[in-house]
C-alpha cells in the first residue's frame, strides 16, 4: 500500500517541523511545498476570492503546488481571524478544481479539548501510534524554538556581516541539516555546531547600530516572499532588526494575559488574531531605544487595521516613527523601496539629531 | 571655471531638471513630459538644459537624480547620487525654507506628506493605493469638463458655493460628478468641489493622524492650481506657501545632494548615445524574475531585477 503523502502550506523555515511530526510522529510520507515564487502566488490568486486576504492566496497556491508535487493529503490550521475558516474555503475550492484530497482541518479541533486533536490527526494517519506523535511533537517544538533563536540571532547581525551573503549561506545549510534530525541528541548537535558556526561569521558591527522593530500581522510577517524582503532590505543599510513575532513566542512563550493588561491604556478590549501583540510590541519597541518601527500586514488584515489609530498614538506619545506597509498580490518593489529608502535616511537623520 | 550641479526628477508625468551653482542659485532649468518614455525625456531635458547653461564659465561636477525612474537615469547620467523623492523633496525645500513644518505634496500618480522638526524628516506618508487625490485625476476630470488643466483652478476661483463631491475614490467621485453636472450644478462649483474633494481626500488619506503645522509648503505640479491651494487653505486654517519653482524641489534636493558626493565628469552630449534597456526573464526557478539589461551603445553598463543571486548578471567594465 502506498503510504499517505502529506503537505502544509510553505510558511518560513517550520515546514522542517511539521515535516519531522508528519513522518516520525505519523509514519507518512512528507511533500516540502517549494518555495514561494511568483508562480505561487499567481496560482493562488486566480482561485481566490479577489478580496480575501493575501495568505489564503499564498496557501492555495503552495496546496497546488504541492499536489503537483505528489501531495495527497493536506493540512490547513485554525486561527482567530479569518484564518479560521482557511481551510473549509481551501477544501471547496480545491474540490471545486477537481483535485481529489484528503482535507484535514484543524480549525475544526478545541483547544480546550484536546481529544478532538485526535481526532484530526487520526484522519491523517488511522493507525498512528498517539505515543509516537507525542514524542515527533515536543521534538518538533523544540526545533521550532532553535530557528527561532538561530533567526532571531541572524536579524541581528546579518546587516553588518564582513562576507556578503555569509550569513544566509550558512542559514541554508542550517535548515539542510535541520531537516536530516532524527533525534533530540542529533537536533541539539546540530544546534550548537551552527550556533557556533554563526558566531564565528565576522561581523563589523557599530557600537550603536540603527534599530527597527517590525510588527503586524502573522503570514505577512514571517512570510519574506510576502513582505518583499524587507529584513532583508533593512539589514543592507546595517540595521539590526528586531521582531518579537514567530511561532515559538505566540505559541509556546505566550503570555498573553500579561499582555492585554500592559496595553489596557491604548487598547481595552481584544481586538483578535495578532493586534494586541502588535500593540504591546510597538510599546516595547519604542521603550527599547528602536529607532523606528515598520507595521506590514496583508491587504484588508481587519485585526492589523485596527491597531493602526493605536499605533499613531503610540508613535505620538514616545515619538517614534512608525510606517505601514500593506501587502497585495500585485505590489511593485519599487514603490516599497522607495519608502524604505526614505524611512532610512529618516531615522539616520534623527539618530544625528539626537547624538549632537 | 566654476563648479556647477545638476538635479534631475524624472517622475511619472513629468521630468524635471535643475542646475545650481555652489551657493544654491539656479543656472538653468527645465519641466517637460515623460510621456511614458524616461530615457527620451531624458535626453530632451539634457538637450534643453546645455542650451540654458554657461559651459564656459561652469562645468558639471554633480549629478543627482530622482522620482521613479531614479535608479535607471541614474545609470544613464553616470550619476553620484541616486535619493528617493521623499528625502530629495525635504533637502530641496529646507534650503529655501529652513523653518518648513510640513510639506505637501501631490504630483501626477502619487501624493505623499512630509512632517519636519528643527530642519529634520520626523515622519512622512505617501499614497499608496489609490488615484484620487492626485494630479492625473484632476487631468482627467478637466478633460471631461472641456477644461484646460491650467484654467481649472482660476475657474475654481470664481465660485461662491462649490458642490459637494464624494472624495473617497476617484471612481466614486468621478460618477458624482457627472451626476451633479446633469442636474444642473455650475461648472465653476462643480470644478472648486473637485478641488475640494483632492484636499479632503489628500487629508484624510495622506495626512491621516498626521500633525500639521504651519509653516506648510506646498509642491508638486499640482501646486500650480489656485483652486487646489486655497482649498487647502480653508481645510487646515494656515497660509500655504507655494514657491515659483515649487515643481522642481525634488530635483533642487538631489542636485544640492550631489555637492557633498564624489566629483563626476559630466559630458551633455548623450542625445547621439543609444540607450537601450532589454527585459530577461530569469529561469532559475518558479518565480522567473524580469531582469532589466541597459545597454549603452550596445555594450551592457548595468543589470537589475534579480531577487537572488541565481539570477545575478554580470557587467563586465563598469562605464
Amino acid at each position: 500500500m502506498n503510504k499517505v503523502r502529506v503537505s502544509f502550506p510553505r510558511f518560513g523555515s517550520y515546514n522542517i517541523p511539521i515535516e519531522y511530526i508528519i513522518r516520525k510522529g505519523l509514519d507518512c510520507d512528507y511533500v516540502m511545498a517549494p518555495p514561494i515564487t511568483k508562480k505561487t502566488i499567481e496560482l493562488g490568486a486566480k482561485y481566490s476570492p479577489d478580496f480575501v486576504c493575501t495568505p489564503f492566496k499564498y496557501h492555495l497556491g503552495s496546496y497546488i503546488e504541492a499536489i503537483d508535487d505528489g501531495a495527497t493529503t493536506l493540512v490547513q490550521v485554525g486561527g482567530a481571524c479569518r484564518l479560521g475558516y482557511y481551510g473549509e474555503m481551501h477544501e471547496q475550492i480545491l474540490k471545486d478544481l477537481g483535485y481529489k484530497v484528503n482535507f484535514v482541518n484543524m480549525a475544526n479541533a478545541n483547544f480546550n479539548k484536546p481529544l478532538t486533536f485526535y481526532d484530526e490527526f487520526k484522519k491523517i494517519n488511522p493507525n498512528m501510534n498517539v505515543k509516537k506523535v507525542a514524542k515527533a511533537t515536543l521534538l518538533a517544538i523544540k526545533m521550532v524554538e532553535i530557528i527561532d533563536k538561530i533567526e532571531d540571532y541572524i536579524r541581528e547581525n546579518v546587516g553588518f556581516e564582513v562576507v556578503e551573503g555569509s550569513f544566509d549561506k550558512l542559514h541554508q545549510d542550517f535548515l539542510e541539516d535541520l531537516r536530516e534530525v532524527e533525534d533530540k541528541k542529533e537536533l541539539n548537535i546540530i544546534y550548537k555546531l551552527y550556533m557556533r558556526k554563526f558566531k564565528n561569521l565576522k561581523i563589523n558591527k557599530p557600537k550603536n547600530p540603527l534599530k527597527v522593530g517590525i510588527i503586524g500581522e502573522y503570514y505577512t510577517i514571517m512570510d519574506e516572499y510576502s513582505n518583499h524582503y524587507m529584513e532583508k532590505e533593512l539589514a543592507k543599510r546595517g540595521i539590526v532588526i528586531e521582531r518579537w513575532m514567530n511561532i515559538s513566542n505566540t505559541l509556546f512563550h505566550n503570555y498573553e494575559k500579561e499582555i492585554k493588561q500592559s496595553i489596557k491604556k491604548y487598547a481595552k478590549f481584544d481586538m483578535g488574531a495578532t493586534a494586541m501583540y502588535t500593540i504591546k510590541k510597538a510599546i516595547d519597541y519604542a521603550k527599547d531605544g528602536c529607532d523606528g518601527i515598520i507595521h506590514v500586514k496583508s491587504f484588508g488584515c481587519t485585526p492589523e487595521i485596527d491597531t493602526m489609530p493605536v499605533l499613531q498614538r503610540i508613535s505620538e506619545d514616545y515619538k517614534i516613527p512608525i510606517i505601514y506597509f500593506s501587502f497585495d498580490t500585485q505590489t511593485s518593489d519599487v514603490g516599497i523601496n522607495t519608502r524604505v529608502e526614505a524611512f532610512y535616511d529618516m531615522i539616520m537623520m534623527r539618530k544625528g539629531e539626537m547624538m549632537k | 571655471m566654476k563648479k556647477a550641479y545638476m538635479g534631475v526628477d524624472i517622475g511619472s508625468i513629468s521630468t524635471k531638471g535643475i542646475i545650481i551653482d555652489e551657493k544654491n542659485n539656479i543656472l538653468a532649468s527645465e519641466y517637460l513630459w515623460t510621456e511614458g518614455d524616461p530615457i527620451g525625456a531624458v535626453k530632451r531635458l539634457i538637450a534643453v538644459l546645455k542650451k540654458q547653461f554657461d559651459s564656459k564659465k561652469y562645468k558639471v561636477v554633480g549629478v543627482g537624480t530622482t522620482g521613479s525612474a531614479r535608479k535607471l537615469i541614474g545609470v544613464i547620467l553616470g550619476a553620484n547620487v541616486v535619493k528617493n523623492e521623499i528625502t530629495a523633496h525635504a533637502i530641496g525645500t529646507l534650503s529655501l525654507y529652513p523653518d518648513v513644518k510640513t510639506i505637501f505634496e501631490i504630483g501626477g500618480q502619487d501624493s505623499k506628506i512630509i512632517i519636519l522638526d528643527k530642519g529634520i524628516v520626523v515622519d512622512y506618508a505617501m499614497n499608496t493605493l489609490c488615484a484620487a487625490g492626485t494630479g492625473s485625476f484632476l487631468s482627467s476630470q478637466s478633460k471631461r469638463l472641456g477644461l484646460e488643466v491650467e484654467e481649472f483652478g482660476e475657474l475654481a476661483l470664481k465660485s461662491k458655493n462649490p458642490t459637494n463631491i464624494a472624495a473617497r475614490c476617484t471612481v466614486f467621485a468621478e460618477s458624482d460628478l457627472v451626476h451633479k453636472a446633469q442636474i444642473g450644478h455650475k461648472k465653476e462649483d462643480i470644478v472648486a468641489g473637485l478641488c475640494k474633494a483632492v484636499v479632503n481626500n489628500y487629508l484624510n488619506n495622506v495626512g491621516k493622524g498626521k500633525k500639521i503645522n504651519a509653516p506648510i509648503v506646498f509642491q508638486g505640479g499640482v501646486s500650480k492650481n489656485v483652486g487646489v491651494i486655497k482649498a487647502f487653505e480653508e481645510a487646515t486654517g494656515e497660509k500655504i506657501i507655494v514657491d515659483p519653482n515649487s515643481h522642481l524641489m525634488g530635483a533642487l534636493g538631489v542636485a544640492i545632494l550631489s555637492q557633498k558626493e564624489k566629483e563626476v565628469n559630466f559630458d551633455f552630449n548623450i542625445e547621439d548615445v543609444v540607450f537601450e534597456t532589454k527585459g530577461i526573464e530569469c529561469k532559475g526557478c518558479a518565480n522567473n524574475c524580469e531582469r532589466i539589461c541597459i545597454y549603452k551603445d550596445g555594450v551592457l553598463i548595468d543589470a537589475w531585477g534579480n531577487k537572488c543571486d541565481k539570477g545575478a548578471i554580470k557587467v563586465k567594465a563598469k562605464v
